[in-house]
């Protein structure tokens, strides 16, 4: 189809545009002392939904503490912490359908435990061992689950930014009435993956949200050297595509941001762009360390804006939480992450026949011949391969 | 059967998979309402709705992680790259993304639904960015299957499993005998298997390994060499990714001498692969070194293509001397 012709206004000198000259506001409705703002209507929620959606964030919050310092003590390889940013993500996962799909970037465990995923199955895959469903392929934080709605996460940045278009495209047709919700930083949002699938979905009409998590920074690099506009939001005007801006430590108001976006995107078919201004209280992961880049004091503004610290204080004024409950929280959740870590390092790591499984559908000839070669290796020098050798099976 | 032309062949396979089942969906730059640049796409979007065929925006990156994401759904992505030279911008998506879904999720996801078909190879004075054969840059990455059509008949039947098979394929279709290539096509559906070479020829000499267009070059070439009194043994490989090494080592443990020719580039040029496998496993058969007879190391020329291209009689010299070793 060609452009469709409209009276526009016309000029008879160069004029520009400016394109920073539009600010996008942004959506609060909870102060950081729990009261709500004048004006700001909060969700119908229960106290049940409520206490879900802060225990949630507090266990994440426990996860990241132990398992980082489990990373540090050198008994898992690698971690990522989403320590400030659990209101963006706890909220938008409660606003959904448990049967729409999330394909996350990598600082979204928060999502994942909303939707039920157990302290043993992180445990498992951040161990890497037999009962990973990854099969000890990924490092650790590459979370999926299929019967949570869940896509197994993929290392390069933005890649699952169009994948959710299409994503979002198929549960159209099937006319289902789910959609698919994306989460990325605002340094992915700079990949060519990000305009390519913001184009497409506004293009094809999906029922998409995409989810920008606005933390500060990319690794080291902060927004201001990745980007000259106003944010992530304003970009989603040039593709024809609604937007809002929310305060990302605001778990009540990213919650009620969400559910309005996925009614557009389900009763609209249309996608919708969420940019939650957040920040990434911790490290980029355990290889970084921020006291490189950025000031302690800089740190200390955002923590006066913790996320969990606001939603708790809102669910004392309501008389739905206490500092007893708090502590016994605390330490129940602390002891279960150290129980599920010392159950899950001690399994075993998945079997040297599940290297060439998967890689297609059925074992390829070529493939079998690799294995069974590989096999006999190990047997001619088993202490050189403790993790294989005595639990292969024969043939 | 009909008589039909490579392009009406693929258009065919796809008439027919999209009739049998409303989960294929056809998109890419231009294949809507005008059918594809070379109208490979010709009348699914009318026969079939825009819902299931239909215009992209220009953006391959775009269209194969739109596909990886439609596939992982549940559908079957059928994703034209409008010329295999412009399907780098979409590498990413492809090496990283397509080929690593099923094995990267302990087989929870997977985009098996996938086939991206593509336009390539070189002597329609297209010059370099119309005439690349990439194949090597995919053949290194497991988990994806890459199959290469040489006649109509070849391209319904593989185009047919290709769509159907539960695993990612690039189909590289030869654009340069799309039209040039005509021959008898049977209407209904028929499957061609993948992973499998074709032995066109049997002969006790020398053994000829190509795919796509090239098997025309390799076929004139043959049979200037039997007029010499050399009996060559013809193989089509059809599929260079998970390729059929029992075939053509068979082959060549029986002639002694093996010939491989391909457009692309000689240096790291999937023959250097299978000249390292069959080495391997005929070393003691093997009557001269294998010989490849490929493009050279340059980007593809405009003018002088002719001469770039290993074409029948680069093909004859090199049996020639492998036989007079």
């Amino acid at each position: 189809m060609s452009q469709t012709t409209k009276t526009i206004e016309v000029i008879h000198k160069p004029e520009f545009i400016q394109g920073n000259e539009f600010k996008f506001p942004i959506f609060q409705v909870l102060k950081q002392d729990g009261a709500t703002y004048k004006g700001a209507k909060l969700p119908e929620m229960d106290q049940e939904e409520a206490l879900k959606i802060y225990r949630t964030m507090v266990f994440t919050r426990v996860l990241d503490e132990r398992m980082l310092a489990a990373q540090r003590q050198g008994r898992l390889s690698f971690y990522l912490q989403s320590t400030g940013e659990e209101g963006t993500v706890v909220g938008f996962a409660a606003a959904l359908d448990d049967r729409d799909m999330i394909m996350a970037q990598y600082r979204e465990q928060g999502a994942l435990a909303y939707r039920g995923f157990s302290v043993d199955e992180f445990m498992n895959q951040l161990f890497g061992n037999e009962l990973d469903y990854g099969k000890g392929r990924q490092m650790p934080i590459h979370y999926g689950s299929a019967k949570l709605n869940y896509m197994t996460i993929s290392s390069p940045l933005a890649t699952q930014i169009p994948q959710a278009a299409g994503y979002a495209y198929g549960q159209k047709l099937e006319g289902k009435g789910l959609c698919t919700v994306t989460v990325f930083g605002e340094g992915a949002a700079s990949e060519g993956d990000f305009h390519a699938a913001l184009n497409m979905a506004s293009v094809h009409k999906v029922p998409v949200i995409f989810l920008c998590r606005n933390n500060g920074y990319a690794i080291s690099t902060p927004s201001s050297e990745q980007f000259a506009a106003d944010g992530i939001a304003p970009r989603a005007l040039g593709y024809s595509m609604r937007a809002i801006r929310v305060d990302g430590n605001d778990v009540l108001a990213v919650y009620l941001a969400t559910l309005a976006a996925r009614k557009i995107a389900v009763e609209e078919n249309e996608p919708v762009l969420i940019e939650a201004m957040t920040y990434r209280l911790a490290a980029h992961s355990s290889s970084d360390d921020p006291s490189g880049y950025r000031s302690k004091k800089e740190e200390d503004v955002w923590r006066a804006k913790d996320p969990i610290a606001r939603m708790r204080n809102w669910l004392i004024k309501k008389k739905w939480w206490s500092e007893d409950e708090e502590k016994q929280l605390q330490d129940s959740m602390r002891q279960e992450v150290l129980d599920a870590m010392k159950k899950a390092e001690k399994r075993p790591p998945p079997p040297v026949e599940s290297l060439v499984t998967d890689v297609y559908d059925e074992v390829t000839p070529q493939l079998h011949e690799q294995l069974e070669k590989l096999k006999m290796h190990v047997r001619k020098y088993p202490d050189a391969y403790p993790k294989s050798a005595g639990r292969m099976t024969h043939g | 059967m009909a008589k039909m032309n490579l392009l009406q062949a693929i258009n065919n396979a796809l008439d027919i998979a999209m009739a049998e089942n409303e989960k294929v969906i056809c998109f890419g730059e231009d294949v809507g309402v005008f059918g594809g640049v070379f109208r490979a796409t010709s009348h699914l979007q009318e026969k079939y709705g825009r819902a299931r065929c239909f215009n992209t925006p220009l953006v391959e990156q775009g269209i194969i992680g739109f596909a990886n994401g439609l596939a992982a759904q549940g559908h079957m992505a059928v994703a034209e790259i409008q010329f295999a030279d412009y399907i780098f911008p979409a590498f990413d998506q492809i090496v990283n993304e397509s080929a690593k879904y099923r094995y990267r999720s302990g087989n929870l996801f997977d985009v098996g639904g996938l086939t991206i078909r593509t336009p390539y190879g070189g002597g329609i004075s297209g010059g370099h960015y119309h005439s690349q054969s990439p194949e090597a840059y995919f053949a290194h990455t497991p988990g994806l299957k890459i199959v290469v059509p040489r006649n109509p008949y070849q391209a319904k039947g593989l185009l047919l499993s290709s769509i159907r098979d539960a695993n990612p394929v690039v189909f590289f279709e030869p654009k340069r005998i799309y039209r040039a290539s005509v021959g008898e096509v049977p209407e209904e559906d028929y499957e061609l298997p993948l992973g499998k070479a074709e032995v066109l020829k049997e002969g006790s000499d020398i053994t000829l390994l190509a795919w796509g267009a090239q098997m025309e070059y390799i076929e004139k070439a043959a049979e200037m060499a039997e007029k010499d009194g050399i009996s060559c043994e013809i193989i089509d490989l059809r599929t260079i990714l998970p390729w059929d090494v029992d075939t053509v080592a068979n082959s060549v443990l029986k002639t002694g001498r093996l010939v491989i020719s391909h457009e692309a580039p000689l240096t790291g040029g999937f023959a250097g692969e299978i000249a390292a496998t069959i080495q391997e496993r005929c070393f003691l058969y093997l009557e001269s070194p294998i010989a490849r007879v490929t493009g050279l190391d340059t980007p593809f020329p405009l003018v002088l293509e002719k001469e770039y291209l290993p074409d029948h009689l680069k093909i004859y010299e090199a049996i020639k001397q492998s036989v007079n070793f």
